[in-house]
């Protein structure tokens, strides 16, 4: 495959944009090798710290950088960032508002080898209850590239959170990101189905294996979880009156918790979510199996869409599924 | 070095004494705060912000000024005394602290408050903070010094020894802690909730130098704050040994006095033992 890792596209970028912009610093908790901030400490050994195995001390010491006026970039664990150093990241990024950037490795189930201790399932749930916090999950190695120098010339706390996998490639150059902007990536009118990060290039596929039964499926990514792409997603509401959220981690409290309550406050519409139902991953050899047995695959967006249209078509109750 | 004369070292007694009737009276008009722990830091602060912190009221986000982050941040009606006697805000709002729309809050916040450079209130972060901001200096080529304020209860929090470590790696020596040393966290005395002895020989392990001063004598606190300014390889720690409630006989090495409010009747013991006539 001739994919670049989400993390690779992260590193690299980074490393690029340091020499773009000299007040960028680079912090890591004894994991630049597999964050791969290893290139940007490379290139900017003054500018680059380790902290050690310590993310609560990472994120603090970011925090002094920033209110010393440099643009620190933590980067660290997901599940470490967003639990282990929550409490940090409350109080001294969110409350006390300073411009950090955490970026958040090996997201989701993409540490397949090292199993449920190392991944990341609920951090979008608890960086979205996080006042001030911006959450953004690329879907490709470009577009995480482009969120570089978006996320660092934001002024204001940013959770990046970041594959440690290949995704498959959905955007070409071209691509613009903005923070809180949707992206239509295919239109439709029977069916929506929203997609974040590592789902986004599955749920193009879906769209396409619904194309072939005759179901017109709508795409949207949504790449910033918070602020939420409101508008957007009204309108495909209204428009298509059938919904699926797409991602790679639980589905209580990150796309789906979002969709949901952007719906049910504004327009109340049926809505199946794809995601991991409240449990924790298992260790396995590839991410791409271990997304399909948690049913993440392709068939399962699949399935997921013509459930909703069921639904929207019936107005069948679904009183069986559980979280 | 420049040592302080008698008559400065009296000035400096004198707004000590100060801040703890103000804090004091905070604490009493609002019926919440944390009495203890705010007058046994009384010469502590009265050292740092009224002799020694480079910093300028009229200039809030001066660039080389000096910072203070107070890490314990439930003795904030003290800090909210020496900011607004040093002139970041006026006196009158200390009668606000806690209403809705008053810039107090119950604990720093540096979003709302003038002269508060860092938010605290939970505790353990002052010192990782605080290296960072000493790092930000380095690179940005500033001279200004970077003071974090601890307890001796909030040593037992793993993130001060991860700052340690961090602050040490680095050779922050423009990073200077004072350990207010009182023996007293919320529970009971510290020796006995959770020891924290021997405390120098923790920060020297950790590679800082370690400095002692009596936390009551302004002399001896301005001349470690002094000597800390000699030590260019590493940071620094100034052990002050202080009394949790010092001056207020009844709250002294009290831990019932760490977080509760003065009846009028204590509070007028209290100052007219500060020799505040009511």
């Amino acid at each position: 495959m001739g994919v670049m890792s989400i993390r690779e596209a992260y590193g690299r970028a980074l490393a690029a944009y340091g020499a773009e912009n000299p007040e960028v610093v680079v912090l890591d908790a004894d994991t630049s090798f597999s964050t791969l901030s290893h290139f940007f400490a490379e290139a900017f050994p003054d500018r680059f710290f380790n902290v050690g195995i310590a993310e609560p001390c990472l994120v603090d010491v970011a925090v002094g950088l920033a209110l010393g006026g440099k643009i620190p970039f933590a980067n660290a664990f997901a599940a470490l960032i967003s639990l282990r150093a929550a409490e940090q990241v409350r109080t001294s990024v969110c409350y006390a508002r300073t411009n950090v950037k955490l970026a958040a490795g090996y997201a989701g189930l993409s540490d397949f080898k090292d199993g449920p201790s190392h991944n990341a399932i609920m951090d979008l749930a608890v960086m979205r209850a996080m006042p001030e916090m911006i959450v953004i999950v690329p879907a490709d190695a470009v577009e995480t590239s482009k969120w570089v120098k978006v996320v660092a010339e934001y002024d204001g706390p940013v959770y990046l959170r970041l594959s440690r996998a290949a995704a498959p490639q959905v955007h070409d150059e071209s691509l613009k990101v903005e923070i809180g902007k949707g992206l239509t990536l295919r239109p439709g009118d029977d069916v929506c189905l929203i997609a974040t990060g590592s789902m986004v290039g599955r749920t193009v596929k879906a769209a396409e294996g619904l194309a072939r039964e005759g179901i017109d499926a709508r795409v949207l990514e949504i790449h910033t979880l918070k602020p939420l792409d409101r508008e957007l997603i009204i309108q495909a509401a209204e428009e298509t009156g059938a919904l699926v959220t797409a991602e790679e981690h639980s589905v209580i409290g990150g796309l789906a918790g979002a969709v949901s309550e952007a719906l049910a406050e504004a327009f109340p519409t049926h809505l199946e979510r794809v995601g991991l139902r409240d449990t924790f991953g298992r260790t396995g050899l590839d991410p791409e199996t271990l997304m399909d047995f948690y049913g993440l695959g392709v068939e399962d967006i699949i399935r997921a869409g013509r459930r909703a249209l069921e639904r929207k078509t019936t107005g069948n109750v679904d009183r069986v599924r559980r979280a | 070095m420049a040592s302080l004369t008698e008559s400065r070292i009296l000035e400096l007694e004198q707004i000590g004494r100060q801040l703890r009737i103000d804090s004091l009276k905070m604490i009493h008009r609002r019926k919440a705060g944390h009495p203890g722990g705010c007058l046994s830091l009384a010469e502590i602060m009265a050292v740092l912000y009224f002799s020694k912190l480079r910093i300028d009221p009229e200039r809030p986000g001066w660039p080389e000024r000096d910072r203070l982050i107070l890490s314990k941040g439930h003795a904030a009606a003290i800090l909210y005394a020496a900011l607004a006697r040093r002139g970041f805000f006026p006196a009158e709002d200390w009668n606000r602290w806690g209403e809705l729309d008053c810039h107090l809050q119950g604990h720093p916040d540096r979003l709302k408050t003038p002269g508060v450079e860092m938010t605290t209130g939970l505790l353990g972060h002052g010192v990782a903070i605080g290296a960072g901001l000493a790092l930000a200096g380095r690179l940005k080529g500033l001279n200004y010094r970077v003071f974090v304020v601890l307890g001796d209860g909030e040593c037992q929090a793993g993130i001060v020894w991860e700052g340690a470590m961090t602050a040490s790696k680095y050779h922050l020596a423009n990073l200077v802690a004072i350990l207010d040393y009182n023996d007293v966290q919320l529970d009971g005395p510290v020796h006995e909730i959770m020891p924290m002895e021997p405390i120098a020989s923790k920060w020297l392990a950790f590679n800082w130098a370690v400095l002692e001063a009596d936390g009551h004598n302004i002399r001896q606190i301005h001349e470690a704050l002094e000597a800390a300014e000699n030590i260019h390889d590493r940071p620094t720690i100034i052990v002050a040994r202080t009394t949790k409630g010092k001056g207020v006989s009844f709250m002294e090495n009290e831990a019932y006095w760490h977080g509760v409010a003065p009846n009028d009747a204590q509070f007028n013991q209290a100052l007219a033992e500060l020799g505040e006539v009511v």
